[in-house]
């Protein structure tokens, strides 16, 4: 029994590699090729850093990935402090469920009604037909990115000694100087994780982003471009790099609290 | 006195709450209803039911994406509970390194590993020339519906896996110990005391996977064959194509969303745990 469960984990974990190493091994191909290896170069990571056009489209991903998570990490902590201090049970349920529905309703029902949004207040107010681009791109980025701040600060807030503050105002402290001096420093780690998970959603989104983006491509929109036909190994460079820098984030971050627990039990 | 106080409480927290509330508003619920306005409207302001009748020439694609997401969802959870149970009864630093490698593949873009995932299977593909060099035959393994379910199961697998993992790992060994000791038998053990403590996350585990599932689009069209596209790939047609048509995209938009809450209400009878909360585990 435990060897047949030893088998069938590594089965799943050959599965869910196998497509990965082939991006890894054919981004290292010395012909334009994804299914034939035609000896071993760089090229494809050379002509990634001389590509101008792709640092275009990745300074335009930097951009409103960082413009968006910082965005909606500041009306993500407001939101969540809100929330907080809403005291009627039907409107905070009300609040919560509408802040639920990014998260639940498919990517492409978000994206398609944003971009009818945008599309049906464009022609009404602005009388133009092209509305889509950097703002619209910015707003459904901080619409999707806010309820996963929201998610991130809120448990902290409920987790915090609410009588903490109350002592602060006590001891003469205005609200808002009780706020900072002690319900933020509470907070601070549920903000960092909420503006990380904005931050990676923001890079990684397609779906929303292709319907709302007009002609600011992205990389995640250019990718959709190159994918629909033979692709360039340029990308499987540029994915085989990220695949790496991430894989030893994580494995860092994992072997750091295996240790930390060790040492605990010690 | 005191009312005014009460009144400044309130005061302060519309003002902390205006900026969220205005931003749901127009963002979230807004765009919802302008979906509704163009599906049920004929361009020139007037009520029609003409755009949702059109979908009955859809109703096929509509049926067979709900049949390829229901299976790809009840394979992926048949592939994900063994699979979960085998790395719960791990060290805890080697269910942690597990752990890692199912999160891993997450971060990449499902586009390019779709992309990957085709030129291993393709017909001149990576398998097919490994079998070609050892001396078989080729297989067609893919455009067909299985590559379809295929493709799907593997982009969403983790998202199945992590949740019912989650839930898994925190249940008491000492429970399992005690139904032994009471009697029970390996698979009594499983159904009557794993089963009903996972449920949670089984349930979050298929909404994680049936909601991308049902609403995907480019796994279908890229390993599918000329009759496997779903409703994404028509509601992306709809609106990149040349003749795109809004209000009918608008109308698949809402048959859409009316299968995703109709799924939700029903899952939410097999679990108890308050709105929302249980989503992300």
């Amino acid at each position: 029994m435990k060897t047949l469960g030893k088998v069938f984990m590594g089965i799943v974990y050959a599965v869910l590699y196998a497509p990965l190493l082939v991006m890894v091994v054919f981004s290292f191909n010395g012909a334009k090729s994804t299914t034939t290896m035609n000896g071993f170069s760089f090229r494809w990571y050379a002509n990634l850093f001389a590509d101008r056009a792709m640092r275009g489209i990745l300074a335009n991903t930097l951009l409103v990935s960082v413009c968006a998570a910082v965005l909606a990490t500041v009306l993500g902590v407001i939101a969540a402090y809100g929330i907080y201090r809403i005291r009627s049970k039907p409107l905070k349920s009300a609040v919560n469920t509408v802040t639920n529905i990014p998260l639940v309703n498919p990517d492409i029902i978000t994206g398609v009604s944003l971009m009818l949004l945008f599309t049906f207040f464009g022609g009404l107010v602005l009388k133009r037909t092209a509305v889509l681009g950097f703002a619209t791109l910015l707003i459904a980025h901080i619409t999707f990115d806010t309820p996963y701040v929201i998610l991130n600060v809120l448990p902290r807030l409920y987790g915090s000694d609410a009588s903490l503050y109350e002592a602060a105002m006590d001891l003469g402290c205005t609200k808002t100087r009780a706020f900072w001096r002690v319900v933020f420093p509470g907070i601070v780690p549920g903000i960092f994780s909420g503006f990380i998970m904005a931050f990676t959603l923001s890079l990684d989104d397609f779906i929303i982003s292709y319907y709302t983006n007009g002609h600011y491509n992205i990389l995640a929109t250019s990718l959709y471009t190159a994918v629909k036909k033979p692709i360039s190994p340029e990308y499987y460079a540029l994915y085989s790099l990220i695949f790496i820098t991430i894989m030893l984030l994580l494995t860092a971050v994992n072997v750091l609290e295996i240790r930390s627990e060790k040492k605990k039990l010690k | 006195m005191k009312s005014k106080s009460k009144r400044k409480i309130s005061l302060g927290s519309v003002f902390i709450n205006a900026p969220y509330f205005v931003w749901a508003a127009l963002f979230i619920i807004i765009p919802l209803g302008v979906v509704l306005i163009y599906a049920f409207s004929d361009g020139e302001g007037g009520f029609t039911l003409s755009n949702m009748a059109s979908l009955a020439d859809y109703g096929g694609v509509i049926l067979r994406s709900l049949w390829y997401s229901v299976l790809a969802t009840v394979i992926t959870l048949l592939i994900a509970y063994p699979f979960s149970y085998v790395v719960c009864r791990l060290r805890p630093a080697s269910q942690k390194i597990a752990n890692m490698f199912v999160t891993l593949p997450m971060w990449i873009n499902l586009l390019i590993k779709t992309y990957c995932l085709s030129s291993l299977m393709d017909g001149n593909g990576l398998i097919n020339q490994a079998l070609a060099a050892i001396g078989f035959g080729r297989l067609s393994l893919m455009n067909n519906t299985g590559a379809v379910i295929f493709g799907m199961v593997y982009n969403y697998l983790p998202y199945m896996i992590l949740p019912i993992y989650n839930v898994m790992s925190k249940i008491d060994v000492s429970l399992l110990e005690a139904a032994e000791d009471l009697g029970c038998s390996t698979a009594a053990r499983v159904r009557r005391v794993v089963l009903p403590l996972t449920l949670p996350g089984i349930v979050s585990g298929i909404i994680m996977v049936f909601v991308p599932s049902v609403s995907t689009f480019y796994i279908s069209a890229k390993m599918g064959g000329t009759g496997d596209f779903m409703i994404g790939d028509l509601i992306e047609g709809q609106i990149h194509n040349q003749n795109s048509n809004l209000p009918v995209a608008a109308a698949l938009s809402t048959v859409l969303m009316a299968i995703i809450l109709v799924s939700m209400l029903i899952l939410n009878r097999f679990s108890k745990t308050d709105e929302g909360g249980s989503m992300l585990v």
